[in-house]
């Protein structure tokens, strides 16, 4: 089972540094357990992400292959803020989001290799993933769509009752579709419990926000629907966990939706064809070597003593079997039985 | 001069209405724009205004009176000082109406009663004549009793009543949370739809008309039928669209298509289109409780005719089977929703020279019950599919290659199809006329099959 699991556990001290925090612009303060789970999981991520474009470079992974390297913080932090029953959806980048609910990586893996132990029995791919159990709705590849229903599932929050809250992420690109802002007026119009959350990564495939948005502050996309709103450093866990608390107990107090945007980056191309002629190469390593979100948290760890470096050599080593398990079964794993065409289309 | 006022068509389908109130009395003085009267029509309570100005001579028509059909006088205006007696005498409903040219309602024929009873009904049930509008009524409301999970949204679903009064009543006794007004948003509301069904709620998404849900069928087609494959059996989505489909009368291109071919196409999608009453009901519950996505396709003309329902607790009508309507051996007509309308009057006319069809209504298009079509040509080794719906890829080319894969050596004659015309809907009403099917066209087709 994946180490994810720890970060959907909200530790009292963590809800008192979110709260203390006032704004997002100063990120509070991680204990020590906060920072070691944050390193964990983000690194999963990362290091599952590259073994994913390795198989793929293999050929074991076909189609499509979005990758999530350098946004892992975004994920991780909102993890650490939502209670149990809150509920995941997003669009075709998913890979992060599902190990950050706590889904099986040998699952997750074999779903991209197409094998009968994919979490979709290999019937998904990379795109189409779900988990009723970790409240994951998927996994979508139209781009937008996952908003709209993503609202719906705010909906049955608010229809039950539940007090639960759905964390709906979608991207700079989907931002620009309609459905964004008709889910948007729904969701303020009925006060759902939804935390739209935008992943920047500033570009939309290969068009750079500033050549698609003609309003570039996505925390104020929602301003005209009275939806409040603000810019979050997505690159430091700290803040993403702070603003997904404040965002959460809007959401949760009855006074309806919220927006994040999470200002990110994805060191990757769009998926694995991209040739990557939209940016430089120094913009990339850039935001490498400056704002990596798994080395900011391994810097401080080092800084305040939580461990040392052998420590964390432990935590690599602990992720790395793990990955290497999700992709020795992936690879070996049969293919789904031919009788899975015809199965699952109605029940 | 005295003039009659006369009983409005309010609606595109109106062809009768209750004259519920008079706002004015005999000998009131009317300005033009004066509220004279309020008409119930198949879709709302409407207030009608004078055009003419003058005084109310007498009133021709009594509140409350029933059935009061398009065009007829409801009362005369007079000039002061004028005796209403000078008005003309009131003329029998003209010939020349203007929506004359609209289906009769109720076409419930003679040999309707003859069809054997449908197997869901037991012998001995009392059958109570009911408009398809009430019954589609009825099995939301049953529903919503039954299951708490079970909500209907959709524009003007809640205070308005529905636009052709399908949720009439549901939020007065079920509420606002169940019975959701949404704004004019379809690709939104389908979309929060299918993300609530995801959770296990039973949503029933109302569009005004499935020409709206153009704008949703991303939702239907990508969210909501292939999620279920895509998640290996996971994620399923409880769900009915429904709505009126297909041509209504004089409301243009835009307004007037039949989408049944196009969502019979997709896996992981059931489709359902009733013609009677009773089907209307008993699928509709079905579809409710039905884990799957449904496409429930309803029509605005047919919201007004009567047929009889069973008087049963809990009537339930299983999705994917066909009805034999009325029994023949000569021939067999197949086809469903408002196409059966051209059907049975065909076969009345058909009767009379002495040829018995047999009628398969559908009620269900995917999955399609080939079986009870193939038993029927089986006994008359002929038929003609027929469709309100566009030609090419419709519904009724699916039904002949079914017939040729499965039932080639039974044929006497190729199998034959009667379609709307290959064009976008026109407006004029002779145009439209010959756009859509006739009875005419069946009665042809149905002859050339039997090379008569």
């Amino acid at each position: 089972m994946a180490s994810a699991a720890s970060a959907r556990t909200k530790s009292a001290p963590a809800r008192a540094a979110a709260k203390s925090s006032g704004s997002a612009a100063a990120a509070p303060q991680f204990s020590k357990e906060q920072e070691l789970s944050a390193y964990r999981e983000m690194l999963l991520i990362r290091r599952f992400e590259e073994k994913a474009g390795q198989l793929y470079g293999m050929g074991l992974i076909g189609g499509f292959c979005h990758l999530y390297i350098g946004q892992e913080a975004v994920v991780t932090g909102m993890q650490m803020a939502l209670n149990e029953g809150d509920q995941i959806i997003t669009g075709y980048r998913d890979h992060g989001h599902m190990l950050a609910c706590g889904m099986d990586p040998k699952g997750v893996m074999a779903e991209l290799t197409g094998r009968r132990g994919g979490l979709s029995r290999g019937k998904g791919g990379s795109m189409h993933m779900f988990s009723k159990e970790k409240h994951f709705y998927g996994g979508h590849g139209i781009v937008g769509g996952q908003v709209s229903l993503g609202t719906g599932l705010a909906f049955a929050n608010h229809y039950r009752n539940n007090g639960s809250a759905s964390m709906i992420y979608f991207g700079d690109g989907a931002a620009n579709q309609g459905q964004v802002y008709e889910s948007f007026n729904m969701a303020e119009l009925w006060k759902l419990p939804a935390i739209f959350i935008i992943e920047n990564n500033r570009y939309a495939m290969g068009t750079a926000v500033s050549r698609s948005s003609a309003q570039q502050d996505f925390s104020r996309r929602g301003l005209s629907f009275n939806i409040p709103g603000e810019q979050v450093d997505g690159m430091d866990v700290r803040a993403v966990m702070a603003a997904g608390a404040k965002a959460l107990d809007w959401a949760r107090s009855g006074k309806g939706p919220y927006i994040l945007e999470m200002q990110t980056y994805r060191y990757r191309g769009h998926s694995m064809s991209d040739p990557a002629k939209y940016r430089s190469k120094e913009e990339v390593q850039k935001m490498r070597e400056e704002h990596d979100p798994i080395e900011q948290v391994r810097a401080r760890i080092l800084r305040a003593k939580f461990a040392t470096e052998d420590d964390l050599k432990a935590i690599d080593a602990k992720v790395r079997a793990i990955v290497a398990e999700a992709a020795e079964f992936a690879s070996n794993d049969p293919e789904p039985d031919v009788s899975e065409l015809w199965t699952d289309i109605t029940l | 001069m005295a003039t009659n006022i006369l009983m409005p068509a309010l609606s595109p389908t109106m062809e009768q209405g209750k004259l519920s109130k008079w706002v004015k009395k005999e000998g009131d003085s009317i300005k033009s724009g004066d509220v004279i009267a309020e008409i119930e029509t198949d879709k709302a309570t409407m207030e009608v205004e004078a055009v003419d100005e003058g005084v109310l001579g007498k009133i021709l028509v009594a509140e409350g009176t029933e059935n009061v059909a398009v065009n007829t006088p409801i009362g005369v205006i007079v000039q002061d000082g004028e005796s209403a007696d000078a008005a003309p005498a009131p003329a029998p409903v003209a010939a020349s109406a203007p929506i004359s040219a609209a289906p009769a309602a109720a076409p419930i024929s003679a040999s309707f009663a003859s069809v054997p009873a449908a197997a869901e009904v037991p012998a001995g049930t009392q059958m109570v004549m009911t408009t398809v509008r009430e019954a589609l009524r009825d099995a939301m409301a049953e529903e919503m009793r039954r299951d708490g999970d079970v909500f209907v949204m959709g524009e003007e679903v809640a205070e308005y009543q529905g636009a052709y009064k399908i949720t009439q009543g549901l939020l007065q006794e079920f509420g606002a949370r169940r019975v959701v007004d949404t704004p004019i948003t379809e690709h939104g509301f389908a979309g929060l739809g299918v993300g609530a069904a995801m959770t296990g709620l039973r949503p029933i998404i109302e569009f005004m008309t499935f020409n709206f849900a153009m704008q949703a069928i991303d939702h239907i087609i990508n969210s909501a039928a292939k999620t279920l494959y895509m998640s290996g059996g996971q994620m399923g989505c409880p769900i009915v669209f429904r709505g009126p489909n297909g041509a209504a009368a004089r409301v243009g291109a835009q307004h007037s298509q039949d989408f049944a071919a196009w969502y019979s196409q997709i896996p992981g999608l059931k489709v359902v289109m009733p013609y009677t009453a009773a089907d209307a009901k008993g699928l509709l519950k079905s579809a409710i409780r039905d884990p799957n996505p449904i496409i429930f396709l309803e029509n605005e003309i047919l919201y007004g005719q009567s047929f009889e329902v069973p008087k049963l607790d809990d009537y339930l009508v299983p999705i994917g089977k066909a009805r034999v309507h009325r029994v023949g051996h000569h021939i067999t007509l197949v086809s469903f929703g408002i196409g059966m309308t051209y059907c049975v009057k065909a076969a009345e006319e058909l009767a009379k020279e002495g040829i018995e069809a047999e009628i398969i209504d559908l009620r269900t298009i995917r999955p399609m019950d080939t079986e009870t079509v193939v038993r029927s040509i089986m006994k008359t080794g002929r038929c003609v599919a027929v469709e309100e719906g566009w030609p090419q890829s419709g519904v009724t080319a699916e039904i002949g290659m079914r017939i040729m894969e499965a039932a080639f050596d039974y044929l006497d004659a190729p199998v034959a199809r009667v379609t709307g015309k290959d064009v976008p809907m026109p407006y004029a009403a002779n145009l439209e006329k010959l756009a859509l099917p006739t009875v005419a066209d069946v009665i042809q087709a149905a002859k050339a099959v039997l090379y008569r």
